[in-house]
């Protein structure tokens, strides 16, 4: 399935319904087996000996949710998942299962005091218009509780260079259907199509409980920071130059075999590679590690500028060096490799 | 005519302040072509669509100006790694930029992304304060060399944004602010062929509103009309606005008093209004409109203006919100009003005892 077509689904942490849908519709048409567990976790494996590799990619994204309808007719809404509150301004959003347009504006640049020009609008004073002209009116479309979307359409800005929203991680699921177009035989290759990363990694942790795997890979979209204004220092990975490792996060240490034996393949192998020069955030692998007595774990991921705002960036190099990289990796564990 | 897919059109079309030939002026041409008798350009680019009236000479001139052109930003630099710096073209509010996409036009229109860095790479600290604008850049994805090509300094740069339909008669999308005005001209010209009208009508899409009122400045001075009517947007209420400071969205267009308004003017539009039953909101102007109207009166020996606005939400962001209701409303007064105005209409602007 295409990254246009992933990234178009709806699946803001808790509602990873359409995502999962779709997922699941293109397992069965490749014949691959799968059961979904009671988080909503959509859990395929191939292979039936060696040991049991679990490759995680997050199904949902950041997002938001409406949390009140106001007598006027505008609707508040609560953030899901981590969202800088200066990126929603004047943006367009879908709300809930229908999709119903909306719009968040805020007070005419003319109407405000010239410090508040420099001033963060709060969470709480921003709200989505979807046209509706009383309560009334409004719950005809929408109730608390429904989720909201970016409205962002997939582009593709130059050969190669892709501009979506929900990248993360969107690319991760992308990377592990192409994992599972491989015919493992000596690897048990446990795909987690997982739920709630982005409200505390939940999904993966059961997952992980249920697979209990010898070793796990998490495929994310992660940070990317090559930007004007950021110092070098500070940039964690950068655009076009290959799969990022994780070299620590603040969820989890990756193992070091692991590691080095995925250095060693991208070396041989001529795979474009880079470090992750970053230590803040965090995913699936701080689950996976913890999970019963414990499993090394490894991140590969794809560097997405921008992500959790309306539009990231990320290119196919990236994602081909990742795809690439992962399979050698289980190629070289059917091979023997353990870590 | 169909307004609503006008506007749509309107809104998606370029046309930032001083370059509205790229994209809007033809737009607005084709547009009136079929409702005037002629059309034309002047020197600034303002679109003129000159409707003659049937009345005995000299027939009152009447001008309508809605403006056609839309803040937006001008690249300023090319950075390395193919970043551009940018500077804003008309009042565009910093805080709505982080995360927006845009359209760079350059040898081609290129897509571009102004990237803010992500919440995980952020400082507590970092996230108290609004973005700069001077701190900000467009993202077009495509290799250094490739955007030195295509870009230069002094290409201008739109909002990308899709037009939504909202519930009810609600519209949201950029360049409202006052591609609205201009849907309002079409909507009276087109109302016009009801009528026996006296008067020659200039309607006018002005450009440069939004940087200097140049437009309407110039244009006025070349049409030399009796009246200037503008036609702009108000602000539409908000939460976190007082009441007093907004009009209601939906409610009909407010119609302006104030130093900028000729009495008698605002009087027979308000009395156009009643006659075809459209409900106006009223909006104080105690000085300066901040609209064409401002240039319009003062051009030449003095002009009798008013002002017909429509109110829209969340003024200069790309999701300017306004009910479409509002804009057919404020067709019909205006070619009522333009209807009534005759020789000794126009004779009494000047009395004033």
């Amino acid at each position: 399935m295409d990254l246009r077509t992933l990234t178009s689904l709806s699946g803001v942490s808790g509602n990873e319904n359409e995502v999962r849908s779709a997922i699941i519709k293109q397992l069965e048409s490749m014949g691959i087996d799968y059961e979904c567990d009671v988080m909503g976790n959509v859990i395929a494996k191939q292979g039936n000996q060696g040991p049991k590799v679990m490759i995680d990619a997050h199904m949902d994204e950041v997002g938001l949710v409406i949390t009140h309808i106001e007598k006027n007719g505008f609707l508040r809404f609560a953030r899901v998942g981590g969202i800088d509150p200066r990126v929603l301004v004047s943006k367009r959003v879908l709300v809930g299962k229908d999709k119903i347009p909306g719009v968040i504006g805020a007070k005419a640049i003319h109407l405000q005091e010239r410090d508040e020009r420099s001033r963060v609008i709060p969470i709480d004073q921003l709200f989505i218009d979807i046209g509706a002209e009383s309560r009334e009116q409004a719950q005809g479309k929408v109730k608390p509780g429904d989720y909201v979307v970016f409205d962002t359409e997939y582009e593709e800005l130059a050969p190669g260079i892709i501009k979506a929203k929900a990248l993360d991680d969107r690319v991760g699921c992308a990377l592990l259907l192409e994992i599972l177009k491989q015919d493992w035989q000596d690897v048990q290759v446990y795909a987690v199509f997982s739920v709630q990363e982005e409200i505390g990694l939940r999904g993966a942790r059961v997952a992980a409980f249920a697979v209990e795997p010898d070793m796990g890979i998490a495929l994310e979209g992660t940070v990317c920071a090559d930007i004007p204004g950021t110092d070098k220092e500070f940039q964690a990975t950068r655009l076009g130059k290959g799969a990022a490792l994780s070299i620590m996060d603040r969820g989890s240490i990756p193992n070091r075999a692991m590691l080095d034996q995925l250095i060693k393949i991208a070396e041989s192998e001529g795979i474009a590679y880079q470090f992750r020069e970053a230590t803040s955030g965090g995913n699936d692998a701080g689950a996976i590690q913890q999970a019963k007595a414990g499993c090394p774990v490894v991140s590969v991921s794809v560097p997405c500028r921008y992500i959790h705002t309306p539009c990231s960036i990320m290119s196919m190099s990236d994602f081909e060096a990742a795809r690439k990289l992962v399979i050698k990796f289980l190629e070289s564990v059917e091979g023997g490799f353990r870590p | 005519m169909d307004l609503k897919e006008f506007l749509k059109k309107a809104s998606l079309a370029h046309g930032v302040s001083g370059f509205e030939y790229m994209h809007i002026a033809q737009v607005v041409k084709d547009a009136m072509a079929g409702l005037v008798d002629e059309v034309k350009t002047d020197a600034l680019g303002n679109v003129i669509g000159i409707k003659n009236g049937h009345g005995p000479d000299p027939r009152p001139r009447i001008m309508l100006a809605g403006h056609m052109d839309e803040i937006g930003l001008m690249v300023t630099k090319i950075e390395e790694g193919g970043f551009l710096r940018f500077a804003p073209v008309g009042g565009v509010d910093q805080r709505v930029l982080p995360g927006h996409e845009v359209i760079v036009y350059g040898k081609r229109p290129l897509t571009g992304v102004i990237g803010v860095k992500p919440p995980h790479l952020t400082s507590p600290e970092e996230t108290k304060k609004a973005h700069k604008m001077e701190d900000l850049f467009i993202d077009t994805g495509l290799p250094e060399a490739e955007v030195r090509n295509l870009v230069r300094v002094g290409d201008v740069v739109t909002f990308k944004r899709q037009v939504s339909e909202l519930m009810g008669d609600r519209l949201s999308g950029k360049a409202l602010d006052d591609r609205a005005g201009v849907a309002v001209i079409l909507a009276c010209l087109e109302e016009l062929k009801k009528y026996k009208v006296d008067a020659d009508v200039y309607a006018v899409a002005t450009s440069q509103e939004e940087v200097s009122l140049g437009g309407a400045l110039v244009s006025s001075y070349g049409l030399q009309p009796d009246i200037g009517i503008a036609i702009d947007v108000c602000h539409g209420e908000t939460p976190g606005v007082p009441e007093w400071r907004t009009s209601s969205v939906g409610k009909g267009p407010a119609l302006a008093q104030g130093a900028n308004i000729h009495p008698k003017v605002f009087e027979a539009l308000e009395k156009a209004a009643k006659e075809v039953g459209v409900s106006v909101q009223k909006e104080i102007a105690p000085a300066a409109t901040g609209t064409d109207a401002w240039a319009i009166q003062v051009t030449r020996a003095g002009v009798a203006t008013g002002l017909v606005s429509i109110p829209l939400r969340y003024m200069h962001t790309s999701v300017e919100t306004l009910s479409m209701g509002d804009i057919e409303g404020a067709g019909r007064l205006l070619a009522r009003f333009i209807a009534s105005v005759d020789a000794g209409f126009v004779k009494e602007l000047k009395t004033w005892i």
